[in-house]
């Protein structure tokens, strides 16, 4: 029997099933990976998905419905890969991984210098318990960090709001890398290699700076200058 | 008729989900509304014990779902109200008996019966809870005023701004105002402050509602106790009313004006 180029292409990686969606519209796309799920829903069962979805860009509702589809075939969408940024941005909206981690290389610590200093992930919304944002640069929250929300930063992390939440500054080593807030009561801050635990304290309304000072993580109130 | 799907949903167990499902649709019904509660906690029912409606089950939800019943047969009819019908949730199955497209389905067939559809969530944030929230237009998120609680409803209502589910309103259950006058329980303020959404409810602690869940008989079909006027206004809120907050924190009204006084 002569196939047709499939638009849906499926192998196997290390962390499960491995989908990349050829060039169709996204009906076609989906309704393809379904059909070929239909006809093995045995090899399929219970399988963890990646999905690669090229420069599709997706917002929440197809995304989401489309997820909800695989769990009905026994399937967890774990990770969406994609070139659009938008669909990066909805992929971690839904918790959704966007890569496929790779091994850590040893040798991870001394990418101080190699952090773009205008380079900065602008967070518009609160973070609320249960999201956690990674990124290799520095990153500003505009809004609050609640308790059980997480922030991993390569560079500094300032939050226009109250930060509640857990916080590693400098996660790949900058030991240059602050911490501020307008209310500072986070439940736990890092800096490059060193963790602090915030006193109890009533902290309404101090405007505090965390950094490095002669090999210990301090916390004081923010002066200019 | 075209109703509207409202979750209830927390997180956490035992905050009081079942309960306020029970009494606001008792709330509702009460009001003149057709009022349809479906219990999405397949595998751990008790809207039906609540509602003291678990002697007459015949079909369930996974009935439905599955084609053994028509939708009208797994409805049964409260009699103490002409239009408050509950559908059970199935004791024996479990949640992966229903997905989020059936529930979907079955709210779109519902929707030209009833006025509201209120699903019971069950606790957690796992499949259940995804097939409770999938055909909602607005959920209301319970919680206690206490850390953990507050925490988990936290963690939801990011869930739920993420599946662009709304809007979402805030019911905090079992207040003690004097706890709150000790400082040993969160207020509504701390919780606000925390949630930053909406607040459609404010319910004091009342033993009476477990003495009422017990009998089968929720508390909002008595209006005098203030737990089910808590919940009456909630479900005149939910019709669009501004009803103004009882103020559950300071003792009552008498007790203010001999303090002033002094």
């Amino acid at each position: 029997m002569a196939k047709e180029p499939s638009i849906v292409q499926i192998k196997g990686i290390r962390e499960g099933l491995m989908v990349s969606f050829g060039d169709a519209d996204w009906e076609a796309l989906t309704s393809a990976l379904i059909n070929q799920i239909d006809e093995r829903p045995t090899f399929y069962q219970s399988a963890r998905m990646a999905l690669d979805v090229g420069s599709h860009a997706l917002h929440v509702a197809e995304l989401a419905s489309f997820r909800d589809i695989l769990s009905e075939h026994g399937i967890t969408l774990w990770a969406v890969l994609s070139g659009s940024s938008t669909t990066e941005q909805t992929a971690q909206n839904l918790g959704l991984a966007t890569r496929i981690s790779k091994p850590k290389p040893v040798e991870t610590i001394e990418a101080a210098e190699a952090i773009p200093d205008d380079k900065a992930l602008w967070i518009q919304h609160t973070l609320r318990s249960g999201t956690r944002i990674e990124f290799s640069g520095n990153v500003v929250v505009f809004g609050d960090v609640n308790p059980g929300a997480e922030i991993v930063a390569g560079g500094s992390v300032l939050v226009w709001g109250r930060l509640r939440g857990f916080v590693h500054a400098g996660a790949e080593g900058n030991e240059e890398a602050v911490v501020g807030a307008l209310e500072f009561s986070p439940m736990q801050l890092r800096i490059a290699g060193k963790i602090a635990v915030s006193p109890k304290k009533n902290s309404k309304g101090n405007v505090e700076i965390a950094k490095w000072k002669d090999g210990n993580l301090i916390a004081e109130p923010w002066k200019s200058g | 008729m075209t109703a509207k799907v409202a979750t209830v949903t927390s997180g956490k167990g035992g905050v009081g989900k079942t309960t306020a499902v029970a009494n606001i649709a008792v709330g509702l019904a009460s009001l003149g509304q057709r009022v349809v509660c479906i219990d999405g906690d397949i595998g751990l029912r008790n809207l039906d014990v609540v509602l003291g409606l678990e002697n007459r089950i015949v079909y369930d939800l996974v009935d439905v779902v599955e084609g053994r019943c028509r939708l009208r047969q797994a409805m049964i009819r409260d009699k103490r109200l002409p239009e408050l019908y509950l559908i059970p949730a199935s004791q024996t199955r479990d949640k992966s008996a229903v997905s989020p497209s059936d529930m979907v389905r079955l709210c779109d067939d519902l929707r030209q019966e009833c006025d509201w559809i209120l699903i019971d969530s069950p606790a957690g944030i796992e499949r259940g809870f995804r097939n409770s929230i999938a055909a909602a237009n607005l959920v209301l998120v319970m919680t206690n005023p206490e850390v953990s609680a507050v925490r988990d409803a936290d963690r939801v209502i990011g869930l739920l701004d993420a599946e662009e589910k709304g809007p979402v309103h805030l019911v905090i259950n079992r207040i003690k105002p004097s706890m709150v006058k000790r400082g040993d329980m969160l207020s509504v303020e701390d919780v606000l402050d925390l949630l930053a959404i909406h607040l459609i409810g404010i319910v004091p602690d009342d033993e009476n509602v477990i003495v009422a869940s017990n009998r089968g008989t929720p508390l909002a079909f008595d209006n005098k106790s203030k737990a089910g006027m808590a919940f009456h206004n909630i479900a005149r809120r939910l019709m669009g009313e501004d009803v103004p907050f009882v103020d559950v924190e300071n003792q009552g009204f008498l007790q203010r004006l001999f303090s002033g006084r002094k």
